[in-house]
């Protein structure tokens, strides 16, 4: 395009078309981002998935700590669902094993997902999960009542003035989505 | 920096087109920025009456007038409205009109994509009001739309928002790539990027964030759209979404958005200081590194918004610091203004009104915003009228007086008659002791714990609310003056003198007045 005899190049909006759908993508990238960011720095209490052995899981220290469950349903959910034990003082290191109970109350099959989080966010990477309910979907038959287990144990990495720390599990109705994906 | 005057040259070039065509098909950056600057008054006032009713059922406590339900969209369509139809197209109405002529260009370089820009936002935003009248109501979760009350617990019409958005984010993106290509290819002759008007720096910065977040939101509102209707779960913990990553992306766009309806206030402010205090604009290079340095900034002080998320303790240092390091750029901005102002021959002239407002306001604005940035203090003040008070006081008299000064300023220019001053200067000062009146009072009600967004109070905060209600109503009224100087001026305004302002400089005061149809058809000689 010729504008005063001057030439305008009028590739220019192109480039700048470019980085308008590049951060769209990048928006999209923002996602998974997010999640590696949380898992590297453990902040926003999310846990990591099933523990990968290094070997080094034998070390068991005298330092206890107390390990507290908290155990919400989400809004739609209207089954009773709780920790066994509400409090385990375990030492670090050391494998215990703890169970929840969910009782599906209504005359229908359901699916559930546990979403995990851990107060105060900083353990949250010193947590380690060695086989828990929330690594799948738990689909439930009418009236099932499932004790759920989980297998964990502390890092001897953990900070010394963690002494005491929180893992709460949010359990969500999935089946609708399930459904869909069927 | 002296030009030459070129007159007359409108002598030898053809007129507006006839009829409805010269406006559905314009392609002439001065009726596309007219257009652009009569819809958003409009809409200024569309939102206006929105605000009205928010301040009327806010006169007294209780629940008087309207349902909670309705408060709630009311809400919702109040911010939007004015954040993206009216601050917005009318800043993107003073780059078509204003950019050409000061950078000595004929015209936007992509005229009919300027066109085009312009004529998705009126369908976009019919859209967007029509939902009030569906099933269910209109967006009623904040302007912010956080997940999942705009997913999991959105009225139906949650798709007409979001198509709204994507359409108005797509005429954002148009008119920014627009205004930069513009700027970096049409500059006459011997106008280094250096020499150019503030305004026209401003805009260019405001256009690169533009084209660089527009995306981002049109991105977010896609995820929406996925979680609601094609079962993905972004923002839905239960599928193994999170929702506070919403507020992330979301306030990624944020951010840098309020510098986008901030900057080209600064730029106009920038003229219009200079021409009144009969000084050159002081500290030039500083100005241009500010605007950078915020523009950079912007990037990575998002979650200055999300203080209260649960962020861990490092998170909150981190945005805190970033935040109050804006405070240095914006108060080089400051003292660069009041420093162009020291000694110079002042007049006061309604733009200068409105542009001194907006120095003094803008800075309460920034101050509040200052004690926002304490994350530690910001548990205290979050969500509550203190937020409400801060927004405001950088938006109102941030954006919407440098608008007015704007106006005020190049109307001689644009129509080629004078507004009537003692008039304009009844609309500033009514505005002004109507604004301050409004969003003073805030701050305390804030500070003392009412919350934003809730259409009841308690009864200790009866009667700052309703001093709150009539400074709104007064401040709302006196818009209404501003229409009648528009009309005034059009019909019996006296003709304006070549150069109105006997300060002014710059290439858009050597057109002949009323700018002609086409200007600077031959380029301009720019010498220092």
């Amino acid at each position: 395009m010729k504008i005063n005899g001057r030439l305008l190049k009028i590739s220019q909006p192109l480039p700048l078309a470019v980085i308008c759908v590049l951060m769209f993508g990048f928006c999209f990238l923002l996602v998974p981002l997010y999640s590696v960011f949380c898992d590297w720095t453990g902040i926003n209490g999310k846990t990591s998935g099933p523990y990968q052995s290094k070997g080094n899981e034998e070390i068991i220290l005298e330092r206890k700590v107390a390990v507290q469950f908290v155990s919400n349903s989400n809004e739609n959910v209207s089954w009773p669902f709780k920790a066994l034990e509400d409090r385990v003082d375990v030492h670090i290191g050391e494998k215990r094993q703890v169970e929840f109970n969910v009782n599906n109350v209504t005359d229908a099959m359901v699916v559930a997902q546990a979403v995990p989080s851990v107060s105060p966010s900083e353990a949250a990477p010193y947590l380690h999960k060695i086989e828990c309910f929330c690594f799948q979907q738990q689909v439930l038959a009418a009236g099932e009542s499932k004790n759920m287990p989980l297998v964990f144990f502390i890092d001897p990495k953990l900070p010394k003035h963690i002494t005491k720390l929180t893992l709460s599990y949010t359990l969500f109705d999935v089946t609708p989505v399930v459904d869909t994906t069927i | 920096m002296n030009t030459n005057i070129v007159e007359g040259e409108q002598a030898h070039s053809h007129g507006p087109a006839k009829g409805i065509g010269r406006w559905l098909f314009a392609t002439n950056h001065k009726d596309i920025g007219t257009m652009y600057l009569i819809f958003s008054l409009i809409m200024l006032f569309v939102g206006g009456a929105m605000a009205f009713i928010i301040r009327a059922e806010l006169f007294q406590p209780g629940l008087q007038l309207i349902e909670p339900e309705f408060f709630n969209q009311m809400i919702t369509m109040h911010g939007l409205i004015m954040v993206f139809g009216a601050v917005m197209p009318a800043f993107v109405g003073l780059a078509n009109w204003m950019i050409p002529l000061m950078i000595g260009a004929p015209d936007m370089a992509l005229p009919r994509l300027n066109n085009l820009s312009f004529w998705i936002l009126p369908f976009a935003f019919l859209m967007m009001l029509s939902t009030l009248f569906m099933e269910g109501g209109g967006p009623n979760f904040g302007w912010t739309f956080y997940a999942p009350l705009s997913t999991t617990y959105a009225p139906p019409s949650v798709t007409f928002f979001i198509f709204t958005v994507h359409m108005m984010g797509l005429s954002s993106i148009m008119g920014a790539i627009n205004v930069v290509v513009t700027i970096l290819n049409m500059r006459a002759p011997g106008m280094t990027i250096m020499k150019m008007p503030m305004f026209c720096w401003t805009w260019l910065i405001t256009a690169f964030l533009l084209i660089a977040v527009m995306p981002v939101l049109g991105g977010v509102v896609t995820m929406m759209l996925m979680d609601i209707h094609f079962g993905t779960s972004f923002f839905d913990a239960g599928g193994g979404g999170d929702p506070v990553l919403f507020q992330h992306v979301f306030w990624f766009f944020g951010h840098p958005e309020v510098y986008i309806m901030i900057l080209p206030s600064f730029g106009v402010v920038s003229e219009v200081i200079p021409t009144f205090a009969r000084k050159k604009l002081f500290g030039y290079h500083s100005m241009v590194y500010a605007i950078v340095a915020i523009a950079v900034l912007s990037f990575v002080v998002w979650a200055h918004h999300m203080f209260t998320v649960g962020m861990p303790l490092a998170g909150e240092l981190f945005f805190m610091y970033t935040t109050m390091l804006i405070a240095v750029p914006t108060g080089v901005k400051i003292f660069n203004w009041i420093s162009t102002m020291f000694k110079g021959s002042m007049t006061f002239e309604a733009p200068m009104l409105f542009a001194l407002a907006f120095v003094i306001l803008f800075t309460v604005g920034g101050l509040s915003g200052i004690m926002l940035s304490l994350a530690s203090v910001d548990f205290v003040y979050h969500d509550t009228y203190f937020v409400v008070a801060h927004f405001h006081y950088v938006l109102v008299p941030g954006a919407i007086f440098g608008i007015y000064a704007a106006v005020y300023y190049w109307l001689p220019k644009w129509s080629g008659r004078m507004y009537d001053e003692s008039i304009a200067k009844l609309h500033f000062w009514f505005s002004f002791i109507g604004l301050n009146l409004t969003f003073f009072p805030m701050h305390f009600v804030g500070l003392a714990g009412m919350p934003r967004r809730i259409p009841d109070y308690p009864l200790q905060f009866a009667d700052f609310n309703m001093m709150i209600s009539g400074g709104a109503f007064i401040f709302g009224m006196s818009q209404l003056i501003f229409v009648y100087v528009l009309f005034k001026t059009m019909r019996s305004g006296e003709k304006a003198q070549h150069l109105p302002w006997e300060g002014a400089r710059g290439l858009e005061w050597t057109v002949a007045t009323p700018a002609p149809y086409h200007t600077f058809a031959t380029p301009p000689k720019v010498e220092d």
